[in-house]
């Protein structure tokens, strides 16, 4: 694979990663489009700039690690994976399917490269604590990349995670909050609200870097910032928006989990060609 | 008549005491090891560990469900944790991470849960873990581990340690029956046989495998010759040792301190529909939940001392055909 840290280039990939989840789950009929699509420049990002790994050489074992602990937006990250050669393209349109590599959340055994299997929210932060407090012990320069969606950052456990990374100043740590406000059942100011989230994860010790996360010149400086943390780790809280790219997904509770139609995938693909 | 000295149980260590014990002698030989507690060192005997490896030890505050993602997370990593809190807090409050971190992607993460049945007495049924083992068992991929005492919890450490796969170990509070000598050998899966006898099987894991010596002494002397088999392993079962148990004494007691009707005791009936039926009794907790006492007024109270075993053995013979 090639690394760059171009935005234009960044961009250009990010627009084919998309394309190429809104076409997976449409293929499968069922899915999440709009986290996917909310997570796009960030997992993007990570992979092709920031992320020091390996495809060739996927268990390195000084490699970073990436946790998409909001399981269920695995579309942007199965694509983004193939991209890199983690797995293979030419199977992503099974996703969802019998005997697919591409189960519906990250699974570990079907997929090697993976670091964690996910899908039930809250637990990511802990092992990405885990993976990093490793690397401590080594002496190694691994450090741990978790994107966690905003509504599941309401889980207990994550806010357990989050008092234990600060008390035990783990700084080779970023949480990478998605904040698009939008949860299964609505807007999260309604279902539970965050706010103050700043303050929140300040409070609990982190360093707190709060960028647009659609822009990847941004992104880039976060995790610059975030890399260069010391005895504290870091949470950069992305504002983002829920179906980024797809007019009719953006800001639209009902394709959190919902699939398009055939004529709205079109749609969709004319809008990000 | 077999010697009396095979029915000599003196009183040796508790079996938690004995995993602080293995735990440090791994530690010195495998740089891998690490461990996690949740604010119970000085109860599960993590602190010796601790106090040894201070960099390979890590301290989760009261925050057991974090400290088992964390194991789990050091896992993927390359490390060997082992995890320790009561066992009524690491499984129920960790389970779903138990499920999705460890079990799931099949991760070499290390359980030990100390406290475990109702022996810690006057703390009362919030601390104890009536239910470990059956939700330990019902855990696809895991290793479950239930040893009598001493020389049985610190060789079954060690296996764990070289074993690949997340392990379950139970442990116990009270000083119990030392059963084993030093350096017996044992293997994961593979049950061992403490007393011959040919008219009933008792079998047996934890604290109840003295008990049941005890009951199989008993039972000789009215005639009795029941074989007293101990499960150390609960999972992957002995399904060899069950099937000859069944064929060879035609009638099984499974004596556990555990919910009678969740633990070893319907694993085994399983096995035992499976490939040679045979009539059975339970000794175990019956659907409830203890109290507060000493142990051995609850192991009276509740039904799990060698007479119970007995009592039940008696039962079974008598429905043989």
């Amino acid at each position: 694979m090639q690394k760059t840290s171009d935005v234009a280039q960044l961009a250009a990939i990010t627009k084919r990663m998309r394309r190429t989840a809104i076409e997976m789950i449409t293929e499968a009929g069922s899915g999440h489009p709009g986290g996917s699509l909310s997570a796009a420049e960030i997992v993007t990002t990570l992979f092709f700039d920031v992320l020091r790994h390996d495809p060739e050489n996927p268990h390195w074992p000084d490699r970073d690690r990436f946790i998409l602990s909001k399981g269920h937006c695995c579309p942007i990250l199965y694509a983004v994976m193939a991209e890199c050669g983690y797995c293979p393209k030419d199977q992503l349109m099974t996703l969802r399917k019998l005997g697919s590599i591409y189960q519906g959340h990250p699974d570990v055994r079907f997929i090697p490269a993976l670091e964690a299997s996910t899908g039930s929210l809250g637990l990511g932060l802990s092992l990405g604590l885990g993976m990093s407090l490793a690397a401590r012990m080594n002496g190694g320069k691994s450090r741990s990349y978790v994107v966690l969606g905003d509504g599941e950052i309401q889980e207990g456990q994550i806010w357990e995670a989050a008092m234990a990374a600060s008390f035990l100043k783990v700084d080779n740590l970023v949480a990478i909050v998605d904040y698009n406000q939008i949860q299964l059942d609505g807007f999260v100011k309604d279902i539970m609200s965050l706010e103050p989230l700043g303050d929140k994860w300040r409070s609990f010790g982190w360093h707190v870097i709060e960028a647009f996360g659609h822009d990847i010149a941004a992104l880039q400086s976060a995790f610059g910032e975030a890399s260069s943390m010391q005895g504290k780790p870091t949470c950069i809280l992305a504002h983002t928006v829920k179906g980024k790219g797809v007019s009719f997904m953006e800001n639209n509770p009902k394709f959190h989990g919902s699939a398009p139609t055939r004529e709205e995938c079109a749609k969709a693909l004319q809008e990000l060609a | 008549m077999p010697a009396k000295t095979k029915y000599d149980l003196p009183l040796g260590a508790a079996t938690r005491e004995a995993f602080g014990k293995a735990l440090v002698e791994l530690g010195r030989t495998n740089p891998n090891v690490v461990a996690l507690d949740a604010d119970l060192s000085k109860s599960t005997y993590t602190a010796g560990f601790a106090k040894e490896f201070p960099n390979r030890f890590i301290e989760c505050g009261i925050a057991e469900a974090n400290m088992i993602a964390i194991g789990a997370g050091l896992a993927t990593a390359g490390k060997i944790p082992f995890a320790a809190s009561f066992s009524v807090f690491a499984l129920n409050k960790g389970f779903e991470q138990l499920r999705v971190t460890a079990a799931y992607p099949n991760v070499n993460l290390k359980v030990v849960g100390t406290h475990s049945g109702i022996s810690i007495g006057e703390d009362g049924p919030s601390q104890m873990s009536v239910e470990d083992l059956s939700l330990a068992c019902s855990l696809p991929g895991f290793t479950v581990l239930s040893p009598a005492d001493e020389a049985a919890m610190i060789a079954l450490v060690k296996l764990s340690a070289e074993h690949v796969g997340p392990v379950f170990i139970r442990a116990g509070r009270p000083k119990v029956a030392r059963i084993y000598e030093a350096g017996q050998r044992f293997k994961i899966g593979q049950a061992i046989e403490l007393v011959e006898g040919s008219d009933v099987t008792l079998i047996a894991t934890g604290l109840l495998v003295a008990e049941s010596i005890r009951a199989a002494e008993a039972l000789e002397a009215e005639g009795i010759s029941a074989r007293v088999i101990d499960f150390h392993t609960v999972k992957p079962l002995d399904r060899e040792a069950i099937t000859r148990a069944a064929r060879e004494t035609g009638a099984i007691v499974v004596a556990e301190e555990h919910l009678a009707d969740a633990g070893l005791g319907v694993r085994v009936a399983q096995v035992v529909a499976e490939t040679h039926p045979a009539p059975m009794e339970f000794v175990g907790i019956q659907n409830t939940y203890a109290e507060s006492a000493t142990p051995e007024q609850l192991l009276d109270k509740y039904g799990l001392l060698a007479r119970d075993v007995a009592a039940a053995a008696r039962r079974v013979v008598k429905r043989k055909r």
